[in-house]
């Protein structure tokens, strides 16, 4: 016997109790306490079948292996540049780890200065938050020109969307380049009209995630705020 | 700051917006909240876009100082509070601190928006210190014209306490303001120029670009009373003229949330 | 004279009039105010970040450090000195030790979470209204934890136990006054801060600490429901 405490796909608070009976079986974000289902976090309860976790809606991001991520370059080695990743923790990225080939005596500043935004993948992190980057992947570059933003890193997915749909579609109307690391920076390139509407447009998406019917808001408010027809069998 | 991000900003500039849609020469959305604490005896909370400042009056009765035995005495105090911004540390205050409090001292000093003589009580003994306190809550850019903004409302706003002549009672508040003259309260308008352009109330992220600021304090009638140039390059004669048009000009509107 | 009329009117078990929001201060992590009576707190949280000075790192887990300061303005009276005095690196301390248990900062081994304490105006019960504050400012912030803490301070006015005492109680002079913060932790009702200043016998104290059970269960739903309220879709 198991019972819901609260509303699926609602915030739920540190410590509330989110269910009763020992039928169900706590995911990320909750533990059991003894027959109870507690949140270990300010989230959005998930409920699927017997399975209960919560979605963070908050905190800063922690870097996980496989991440493709936006990060600025602070400062230069002998070995590698180390990288601010709006984390607690900083990237090193390897010599050996740039996208192109460098000779040992060359000069780091020529391929990423202080200051340089690129987009890299995060390939380590140790227990104790050592994190390596690695621009080796196909994609890895250095930013050029455009402006970055910072969004909460937990709504990455939602502003991506499934295989990519809401950034194509923002996209799509806008003219504008788009690059979302997971981290929560994000970078555009486009004319200055058509940023704004880019820019307002994932604030949009950030502050309304976690309610349903995302998708369709978003496109309706694309096609008011850029006065054109949005195809969605068009967006990959 | 990074070249291509600068001259990506210029594109925007060149159409006359920046990045958050605004016009140049556009403030965002100002609030001016009078009376936010009970217990100070003026206060003023003012919100700059996302910059949110406070400041508060306190009086107290003291010595004048000796070379003005007949004045009153004012002391202003500015503090990047760590609560309002990653990059603020706790500590004694920072040096951004430090002008944010003297141009705003310099602006109400000299404009002689304070009648201190009106506040001297005997002379050589006693006069009245009003001691004024700028706290950040939220760094959002532009904490300067927000706190001067804050510090002549929170003036505004202030009533005399109870003296009987030997102490002051703070809880019982007259109806009597502080002796001001309001044609002289300053408004204060920092203009930045990046590139060839000049931009009024700049976010935290445009002010990384800026390469050179002018901190306009104007009185009522367009007279001049504090001027600060910051920033790391310098300026032309013209860009100053300029600049200061544009502080002037500025200063009109602002006055009206006084 | 007994104290037998509270001076503000209030029922002896009753907190004075309490407003909370969440998400205040943008640049913050995660933000809080809190309102009790005429004390009000703000409060910003910043982390997991970077700790400096680097000795401080705890390779096992995350740093939690509290800041407490009222503000030049904030009291009625005189101008209060800015800078650190020994009264707010006490409270602090006591402040951090009142949050620690519901925080798990395991999985951030050498970073800091930041907790700023302001407050610009004071009445009373300074310390309590922080960690209010402060504990929601942490959820916000998706701090992992696993309840909330909430804190309010306990008098002994004459002969007679009051809850949430304001300043008018605290400095009462026609009787003797004992002034008792204590935060309790949600869920397991445990205490996490219990201070004493004044008089009291044993029996007085374990009635004080049951009482405030009480009033801390009432304000623990109005963080919660302060915190969800960020989270509700305001209509355009």
């Amino acid at each position: 016997m198991g019972k819901l405490l609260v509303e699926d796909k609602t915030i739920v608070t540190p410590g509330e109790e989110l269910a009763e009976g020992m039928d169900f079986l706590p995911a990320e974000g909750t533990f059991r306490d003894k027959d109870k289902i507690i949140s270990s976090g300010l989230g959005l309860i998930n409920v699927n079948g017997r399975v209960i976790k919560t979605i963070p809606v908050a905190g800063r991001y922690i870097p996980e292996k496989g991440d493709t991520i936006i990060a600025k370059v602070t400062n230069i080695l002998m070995s590698g540049w180390i990288l601010d990743i709006d984390s607690a923790y900083s990237a090193v990225l390897s010599v050996k780890e740039a996208k192109d080939f460098i000779r040992r005596d060359a000069d780091l500043t020529r391929y990423y200065n202080i200051g340089d935004y690129i987009v890299t993948n995060i390939v380590m992190v140790t227990s104790q938050r050592l994190v390596d980057a690695s621009m080796k992947d196909p994609g890895m570059r250095k930013l050029i020109g455009g402006r970055i933003i910072k969004v909460n890193s937990h709504k990455v997915p939602r502003i991506i969307g499934k295989r990519g749909s809401m950034v194509s579609m923002i996209k799509q109307a806008t003219d504008c380049s788009i690059t979302v690391g997971q981290n929560g920076l994000v970078w555009i390139n486009g004319s200055p009209e058509n940023e704004i509407i880019v820019v307002e447009t994932i604030k949009k998406i950030e502050q309304e995630a976690h309610i349903s019917g995302l998708t369709d808001r978003i496109k309706t408010f694309l096609e008011k705020k850029t006065n054109k027809k949005i195809n969605i069998e068009k967006v990959e | 700051m990074n070249n291509q991000q600068k001259d990506h900003i210029l594109n925007f500039f060149e159409k006359g917006i920046r990045f958050d849609g605004r016009k140049l020469d556009e403030y965002r959305k100002i609030k001016v909240e009078k009376g936010f604490s009970g217990n100070a005896e003026g206060s003023a909370r003012v919100t700059i876009g996302d910059t949110i400042v406070l400041a508060g009056v306190k009086l107290s009765v003291g010595e004048p100082y000796p070379d003005t035995p007949d004045k009153g005495t004012m002391m202003i105090n500015a503090e990047l509070m760590p609560l309002s911004s990653p990059d603020f540390e706790p500590g004694p205050p920072a040096i951004q601190a430090i002008e944010i409090a003297r141009v705003v001292d310099r602006g109400i000093r000299e404009s002689g928006a304070i009648d201190t003589k009106k506040l001297c009580i005997k002379k050589e003994e006693k006069a009245w210190s009003v001691l004024i306190d700028i706290c950040t809550l939220n760094e959002g850019g532009n904490l300067l014209d927000a706190s001067a903004l804050a510090v002549v409302a929170a003036l505004q706003d202030t009533k005399m306490p109870s003296y009987n002549g030997k102490t002051v009672d703070y809880k019982k508040k007259t109806k009597e303001t502080l002796p001001l003259n309001l044609k002289k309260m300053p408004t204060s308008c920092t203009v930045s120029k990046i590139g060839n352009y000049f931009i009024v109330d700049p976010t935290s992220e445009e002010e990384k670009k800026v390469e050179a600021r002018l901190t306009i304090e104007v009185e009522e009638d367009g007279t001049l009373c504090a001027l600060q140039k910051g920033g790391d390059k310098p300026l032309t004669a013209e860009d100053i003229d300029k600049m200061v048009g544009i502080g002037i000009e500025k200063s009109k509107e602002l006055r009206k949330f006084l | 004279m007994s104290y037998t009329k509270r001076n503000d009117g209030r029922k002896f078990d009753e907190t004075r009039s309490i407003e909370a929001k969440a998400g205040v201060i943008k640049r913050a992590d995660g933000s809080a105010y809190f309102k009790m009576g005429k004390t009000v707190a703000y409060v910003a949280v910043y982390g997991p970040r970077e700790i400096h000075p680097k000795f401080l790192q705890n390779p096992k887990k995350g740093k939690l450090r509290c800041y407490y300061n009222m503000m030049p303005f904030s009291s009625m009276g005189d101008r209060v000195r800015p800078g650190a005095n020994r009264r707010a690196k006490e409270i602090a301390m006591v402040t951090e030790k009142a949050l620690l248990p519901v925080v798990n900062l395991n999985d951030f081994p050498n970073s800091v979470v930041d907790v700023f304490i302001e407050l610009p105006q004071t009445d009373a019960g300074t310390r309590c209204a922080g960690i209010c504050a402060a504990s929601m400012a942490l959820a916000d912030a998706g701090i992992p934890m696993n309840g909330m803490v909430a804190a309010v301070s306990m008098g002994r006015v004459d002969d007679k136990l009051v809850v949430d005492l304001d300043y008018s109680e605290e400095s009462y002079e026609d009787g003797t006054v004992a002034d008792i913060p204590i935060a309790i932790v949600s869920g397991t009702e445990e205490i996490s801060l219990l201070q004493m200043d004044g008089e009291l016998s044993r029996d007085e104290l374990k009635q004080s600490i049951e009482i405030v059970k009480k009033a801390c269960s009432k304000i623990d739903k109005i963080q919660r429901d302060a915190l969800k309220k960020k989270y509700e879709v305001k209509n355009e």
